[in-house]
């Protein structure tokens, strides 16, 4: 990994976003609120996600219903979705959804684009006005390939050369952010509840094989609509509920693989473990679980010998990539979605199951209320994954 | 008797009400310290041969016996304390170079306890060990870079050779010579029990422990004693001395005296001859140096077995440990200036070296900055005095730890500090025979898992409290920190916030 590494200061460990300001003084002398990235805000959460497994498109209308249905499980401080499958035209090309805070930010952020990318197509994100949604920054979208000549002189395959260059962006274009960077795939988030922010997106008019959605419960105020989840990277995307006590531990390890979380957010960290696990190491979402979500070693004594080894191994060789606290994630990826709890299962989290539609949520009440009649409800172990591969048998 | 100008620093005090005149304290004491006088029917004390080491205090059967500060002072002076007063005295007499065991007891900062840990309130929950598994098993070893699979898609066994501890502490190196038979059966047969590691320290092995092989780290130092490839693929893995906490840049000295029948036989010197460790190794002059021995250790076991580099800790030690993450070694351990010894010249044990908790934390950040810490494991000691200098080690990212003072006073040391006397009235840096046979190995090894199950459960409740239930995600998780009358410098060393941030 050429020119990968980032210096991480560690002994700082206030990290600052490109986009948000510094802290200030006022007059008085007292400290504005800090805003995501300067500050870890532990949050509660709801999440939600939809599949179809013969990768047939729906409309966004059913994951606002589903999530609509936990409202008290969020604050009305950030809200998201996920969707996959949705720009079947522009497929073969990256689709950067990004915020700008200002016309001098988009801009330099085009400039760069521009000198790294061919843009195919770019348009304003079509939002709806509304009164409880505020304070909306500009939101644009992009569809690129990276050009051929930067490309090879990189050195960096297609993929690490746009994450790259989202890293880039994020990190060093004051008051740009990219916030969704894959193929057919986009993110949309803001601060607000999750069925106020799907329809200021108008997410009933895309049409995808796949959806998540998050809404949010801050500790306190993030004040920042890159600071709402999902949180994504390329194709990966991640809806999370809970508070990880494991994140400095990975935090500092995947900082050292050239990543760098300026929003100390869960969510961030772990879509960074599960894309250095899946595209750089070349784990299966299987075996990403297992690192992630790993037996405990008494029940691996219990494994068969081949098993044993296999789970020792990773657990050995990915020990600071191992997640404890309580957690629910919803990992959505090109072709597919998986949903995996903590090992000691401390959040909560469903699965249902009606032909070739599976449905996870956090409570069961937002999964029968777009599809009363399921054939089947159950709940994962703690650690058990629930991988699910378009038109495969990941159940 | 020519004035020495010294007066005791202790005083034995006698309630002459409770005293049976069993003369317990008289036998017990090796320094002659209580003396029967035939013609009063009575016990007396000489306090100059007094070394505060308690074992009297210990025995009499009617506490009868205390050690109090000697109230006689000089005049007083900030500058020109009764210690250095004493030691100018002691050094006008002598000509000496000034002698002390055990680690540096000046009055320099205790990092350690100057950082908090964290705990879960309402957001996660805290998890009860006596209910759900607490994981605390640790793996020391070269990590590699990347997976390989066979042609079948499997993932292939690629990784180095690992050593597996039940928890994160192991048994530092003390030579046998340094300390007893007794002590070293204690420790092995504890380390046994307890699935941990001890380390036979410089002296070589004795050929009663190689049946403790699993449980040994066997050490090289410069002066090679007892070394030979036998020795060397006795135990699972073997620890090159290039330093040692109390004592940086300094070699060993083991006196002839010390040197008799089986220790003569496990060091492989001559009896009654001074067994010298140099400074430095005389074949590592260098870090490539280091890596031709790494690599010669390696090859006289196979492959078989991981390397520890152990070094102190001085000024320059994150780029140290970044030559020897390089230099083909699978574990450092780094020994900080407290850590103890059986004899080192006072003024170095007393102004060389550095506090562990920035060692480790400075090491820590550079191989991480690096991107090389997968490269190595990191093993602290010195001084390492409880389960929370632990936990607060692991979330600075240590992988293990070491303790020996710790382990010594499990088996009955009083810290006295005189171990450099070979006079220990427990049996443990003795080779007296009759003080040995004071030290039981049946009660030492017993204690000595007592000690450490005890420190078990602690930091599977400090673990759970943080709501963390595996080690692995402690190592190096330093927002569980936070530290209390720290300044911006020493926060900024160690990477953690202040208490209140």
């Amino acid at each position: 990994m050429p020119n990968a590494y980032m210096h991480s200061s560690e002994s700082k460990l206030v990290k600052t976003n490109a986009m948000i300001p510094h802290i200030t003084r006022d007059n008085d002398n007292t400290f504005t609120q800090q805003k995501e990235g300067q500050v870890r805000i532990p949050s509660g959460c709801a999440i939600a996600g939809i599949i179809n497994k013969s990768g047939k498109r729906m409309s966004g209308k059913a994951i606002i219903d589903s999530i609509s249905v936990m409202r008290d499980r969020s604050n009305g401080l950030g809200g998201g979705f996920a969707a996959y499958g949705i720009y079947p035209e522009y497929k073969d090309y990256y689709a950067l959804h990004i915020f700008y805070d200002s016309t001098s930010a988009k801009r330099e952020c085009e400039e760069f684009l521009e000198h790294h990318f061919d843009i195919i197509n770019l348009s304003k994100i079509p939002t709806r006005k509304m009164k409880e949604i505020t304070d909306e920054p500009l939101i644009w979208r992009y569809f690129v390939t990276p050009l051929p000549t930067k490309l090879a002189d990189s050195q960096l395959d297609e993929r690490e050369f746009t994450a790259k260059c989202v890293f880039r962006v994020n990190t060093k274009i004051n008051g740009a952010y990219v916030f969704s960077s894959g193929k057919n795939m986009g993110v949309f988030k803001a601060v607000g509840y999750p069925e106020d922010v799907g329809r200021f997106y108008k997410l009933d008019e895309y049409e995808g094989y796949c959806f998540t959605a998050h809404g949010r419960y801050p500790t306190n105020t993030p004040g920042w609509w890159g600071g709402a989840h999902p949180f994504a990277l390329l194709d990966y995307s991640v809806v999370h509920n809970g508070e990880i006590s494991s994140y400095d531990a990975n935090r500092r390890a995947i900082e050292m693989y050239g990543y760098k979380c300026t929003l100390q957010t869960d969510t961030e960290v772990i879509t960074y473990i599960i894309d250095y696990l899946h595209r750089k190491k070349g784990l299966s979402f299987n075996e990403i679980a297992s690192v992630i979500a790993a037996p405990f070693w008494q029940t691996i004594e219990c494994m068969s010998q081949k098993k044993q080894e296999i789970h020792k191994y990773l657990r050995v060789m990915f020990s600071a990539q191992l997640i404890t606290g309580p957690f629910s994630i919803l990992i959505g990826f090109e072709g597919g979605l998986m949903a995996l709890n903590d090992r000691l299962k401390l959040r909560s989290m469903v699965v249902g199951e009606k032909e070739d539609t599976v449905y996870i949520s956090s409570e069961e009440a937002a999964i029968r209320v777009i599809e009363p009649n399921l054939e089947k409800v159950w709940s994962p172990k703690g650690g058990q994954p629930v991988i699910i591969h378009l038109n495969g048998s990941g159940l | 008797m020519a004035i020495n100008f010294l007066h005791p620093y202790y005083e034995i005090v006698r309630n002459y009400e409770k005293c049976i005149i069993c003369r317990a304290c008289e036998r017990q004491c090796i320094n002659e310290a209580h003396i029967y006088i035939q013609d009063k029917l009575q016990m007396v004390c000489d306090d100059a041969k007094c070394v505060n080491c308690h074992r009297c205090v210990s025995l009499c059967p009617t506490r009868a016996l205390k050690i109090v500060r000697n109230g006689n002072t000089y005049k007083e002076n900030v500058n020109w304390n009764g210690r250095t007063i004493d030691e100018i005295y002691r050094q006008a007499e002598s000509g000496g170079v000034l002698l002390s065991s055990m680690g540096n007891p000046e009055n320099y900062p205790i990092y350690f306890d100057k950082i908090l840990l964290n705990a879960s309130q309402v957001t996660n929950p805290s998890i009860d060990p006596l209910r759900e598994p607490m994981e605390t098993k640790v793996f020391l070893g070269t990590k590699p870079t990347d997976i390989e699979r066979d042609k079948n898609g499997y993932i292939k066994n690629n990784l180095p050779p690992q050593i597996a501890l039940s928890m994160p502490v192991m048994f530092s190196a003390m030579s046998y010579g340094s300390i007893s038979y007794n002590a070293h059966e204690s420790l092995a047969r504890a380390a046994e029990e307890l699935g941990i590691f001890y380390n036979t320290g410089e002296g070589g092995l004795h050929e009663d422990f190689y049946r403790y092989g699993k449980n040994t780290i066997v050490q090289v130092a410069s002066g090679r004693f007892g070394v030979h490839p036998q020795y060397l693929n006795s135990g699972v893995a073997i620890e090159i001395k290039m330093g040692q906490g109390a004592k940086p840049g300094i070699g060993g000295h083991l006196p002839g005296t010390k040197i008799i029948g089986d220790i003569s036989r496990t060091r492989m010197v001559p009896e009654g001859s001074d067994a010298i460790s140099p400074a430095p190794h005389h074949d590592i002059y260098s870090i490539e140096d280091l890596r031709q021995l790494v690599y010669s250790l390696k090859e006289a076991t196979d492959y078989k077995k991981p390397v520890i580099v152990k070094i102190a800790a001085v000024h320059n030690v994150a780029a140290i440990a970044s030559g020897i993450a390089r230099s083909g070694a699978d574990i450092i351990a780094i020994d900080g200036f407290r850590g103890g010894t059986g004899a080192a010249p006072t003024r170095i044990r007393d102004n060389v070296g550095i506090p562990i908790e920035l060692a480790l934390a400075s090491v820590d950040t550079r191989l991480r900055n690096e991107n090389i810490r997968n490269n190595i494991s990191i093993v602290v000691g010195g001084s390492i005095r409880s389960s929370a200098d632990v936990v607060k080690a692991i979330a600075l990212g240590a992988d293990c730890t070491y303790i020996a003072t710790s382990a010594l006073l499990a088996l009955g040391c009083h810290l006295c500090r005189s171990c450099h006397t070979g006079k220990c009235n427990w049996g443990i840096a003795t080779q007296v025979p009759e003080l040995v046979k004071r030290l039981n190995p049946n009660i030492g090894y017993k204690r000595l898992v007592n000690l450490l199950n005890a420190w078990q459960h602690e930091i599977k409740e400090m673990m759970g409290g943080m709501g963390i239930n595996s080690i692995e995600s402690l190592k190096g998780n330093r927002l569980m920190l936070r530290g209390v009358g720290l300044n911006e410098k020493e926060l900024e060393i160690l990477g953690i916030k202040h208490a209140g941030e």
